[in-house]
């Protein structure tokens, strides 16, 4: 099971029934904001370091042709893509999948479709690109297929989990009310599942980011192309250039997935 | 309403009725529920009132269709409903639940308007059906309307959830224990303002518990329910108390079923004895009840100290007539006396309630309680 880590500390005690619940807003806020600009300091700290490093180098022909802002700028934006194309294949085919076992006609069938997903889930990366570049070819949209099988399984199962623990008694009162099942879904259960489904989204975006380096095997593109050739060429600022920058990414990515749930989230939750 | 020779149970005072209906579940050799009929009247209170697993709230979700019945006829206003549209049929069934069921994620206001907003309402009417139903339920629109479930007290959910179930002005409302969750102070009182609600609204309601004192205190009628949703009694509170139909409702009712018979009636349904008012230091002038009153008329203490009371100056226990014989009996043991001054308007003493008249009446005396009219017009306290 994944821990959503967004999710321990959330909750905020409900406030006494008839006092004004805005008391304990500006202490909170302070600390949150704090919190919330802590991580992209921190990054940008880190950008700054590695910047300075190379700066202090004397970098050979080789590594300059790397390490430049046209090609690092490149290699990130097809990173961006990569990540980017991949999640929302994903968010477009787990959301509904997991909505669709849910529903009562197929609800017995969740079972298998999460053993399956799991599966997706258990079989090396790398090793789910290689048969795919070997079976199909290489590319963008087969690295692409390889990031949504890879995954598929965090949103899916979150949907599914999100949607189970809606309290049976809220859609019993739903339904009782005469709102149809499709409002009981759209209404209730979609926006009371939300966050746990956001959740699920953020585990696939860092996932998708650090599984995008291995695209670079199978000649997508990306930040992993800087690492292959750190390694292939043996060039220590390439393969530090692109592994920091795609930790940078990865925590970027969480940073402003955690601000959107945060965000989006219903409020009176 | 379609025409009538459609419809041929139409009957004006009747709203909701179940024409031998069934449910079985498949799998399952016993019904739930067995060719059940029950009417209710418009503007009834009916409580469906049976040990767990009785199929009492089976019953109930027949009614808006939560359940599909396997046979049998449910008729909604001289109307067929087990064929219309179920979400439809359901818009004009309010439907409260122990739970309650608020959205956490919506306010107050979005809560109540949801059905509204269904039935596609206006902005504004909408607006205004919410202040109104806040209003009627107790709770202060300004104050309310923005807020969300979980900054309201378990007592203000529940009259939210009242609300919300009157959004679009059903003509019916099916609660299953709609009390339940709510603590013994509060539940009281929540059952009070339920029922001064109910004076003014007076919908059809049909209502699902297992405690017999909360049926006692809502019903105009209950129906008792025993195994497989079998009808054991289906009559007004006095009745059901005075005469169990068979040992399964007596042993259900329990034992004190007399005692909350008291609380069906008022003092004002006993024989009152004349009282004689005499001012404090007048001598002693006859053998009836003689009460010492101040100026203003209000009663002070009895003339002649009864025998056993070791303290002359108490003051005599005090009803008014619209009181229940229950609360006559409580204020009797706390003062020592079996009688009691019963007052009438402005707190003036009518006569004397004496304990052996209500002993007498209670046993096939004259001034039975009038049930039934009382049943008509939903007479109470």
């Amino acid at each position: 099971m994944i821990k959503n880590p967004a999710f321990g500390d959330r909750r905020t005690p409900a406030p006494p029934p008839d006092s004004p619940p805005v008391t304990a807003a500006p202490r909170r806020a302070v600390r949150s904001l704090a919190g919330l600009l802590g991580t992209p300091v921190f990054l940008l700290v880190v950008c700054a370091v590695l910047y300075a490093w190379l700066h202090g180098r004397t970098l050979d022909s080789i590594e300059r042709r790397s390490i430049n802002g046209q090609v690092i700028g490149q290699r990130l934006l097809e990173h961006l893509e990569l990540v980017a194309v991949s999640t929302v294949l994903v968010v477009a085919i787990a959301v509904p999948l997991g909505v669709a076992f849910t529903r009562a006609r197929l609800r017995h069938f969740s079972g298998p479709l999460l053993a399956v997903a799991n599966i997706g889930q258990a079989v090396p990366s790398i090793g789910v690109l290689v048969l795919l570049a070997v079976t199909y070819g290489i590319g963008f949209r087969m690295a692409i297929v390889a990031l949504v099988l890879y995954s598929v399984l965090p949103v899916l199962r979150n949907t599914m989990t999100g949607i189970q623990q809606v309290d049976r008694a809220l859609i019993d009162a739903g339904r009782g009310m005469g709102l149809t099942k499709t409002a009981v879904l759209f209404r209730v259960e979609l926006p009371l599942a939300s966050p746990v489904i956001l959740a699920g989204v953020r585990v696939a975006l860092v996932v998708n980011v650090g599984t995008a380096t291995l695209a670079a095997f199978t000649n997508a593109g990306g930040l992993g192309t800087l690492i292959d050739a750190g390694i292939v060429l043996n060039r220590m600022p390439i393969l530090l250039t692109g592994s920091v920058l795609t930790a940078v990414l990865a925590l970027a990515v969480d940073w402003l997935a955690g601000l959107a749930g945060r965000l989006l989230q219903p409020r009176g939750l | 309403m379609t025409d009538t020779a459609a419809t041929p149970v139409r009957d004006a005072d009747t709203m909701i009725r179940l024409e031998r209906v069934s449910k079985r579940y498949p799998g399952h050799p016993a019904h739930a529920v067995s060719e059940l009929s029950l009417d209710v009247g418009a503007g009834e209170i009916v409580v469906l009132l049976g040990p767990s697993g009785c199929g009492k709230t089976t019953t109930l979700r027949l009614i808006n269709r939560l359940i599909e019945p396997t046979s049998g006829k449910i008729f909604l206003d001289g109307e067929d409903v087990t064929s219309v549209d179920p979400d439809k049929l359901r818009r004009r069934i309010g439907y409260v639940i122990q739970q309650i069921g608020l959205f956490p994620h919506l306010t107050i206001a979005d809560n109540i308007g949801l059905i509204p907003r269904t039935l596609r309402w206006n902005k504004k009417r909408i607006h205004r059906r919410v202040d109104e139903l806040l209003d009627l339920v107790g709770l202060d629109p300004a104050v309310y309307r923005g807020r969300y479930p979980k900054q309201l007290s378990g007592g203000q959910q529940q009259r939210v959830g009242v609300a919300r179930a009157l959004a679009a002005d059903p003509p019916v409302m099916l609660m299953d224990e709609p009390f339940g969750a709510i603590d013994p102070i509060n539940r009281e009182r929540l059952q009070d303002e339920f029922l001064r609600l109910q004076a003014r609204i007076r919908k059809t309601i049909v209502i699902v518990t297992h405690d017999v004192a909360e049926a006692v205190k809502l019903g105009d009628r209950i129906a008792i329910f025993a195994e497989g949703a079998t009808l054991a009694q289906y009559d007004t509170p006095a009745a059901i108390l005075a005469e169990p139909a068979n040992e399964f409702v007596a042993s259900f009712l329990g034992r004190g079923a007399a005692v909350r018979g008291l609380g069906l009636r008022t003092v004002d349904t006993v024989t009152l004895e004349p009282v004689e008012l005499v001012r404090a230091g007048s001598t002693d002038s006859g053998t009836g009840h003689a009460l010492v009153v101040d100026d203003a008329g209000n009663p002070l203490r009895w003339l002649r100290p009864r025998a056993a009371d070791p303290d002359p100056a108490r003051p005599p226990a005090v009803v008014r007539r619209d009181q229940t014989l229950y609360e006559a009996l409580d204020a009797m043991l706390r003062s020592g006396e079996d009688v009691a001054v019963v007052t009438g308007e402005h707190g003036r003493p009518v006569g004397v309630l004496s304990w052996s008249a209500v002993m007498r009446e209670s046993h096939g005396g004259p001034a039975a309680p009038p049930v039934e009219t009382a049943n008509a017009t939903g007479s109470r306290r």
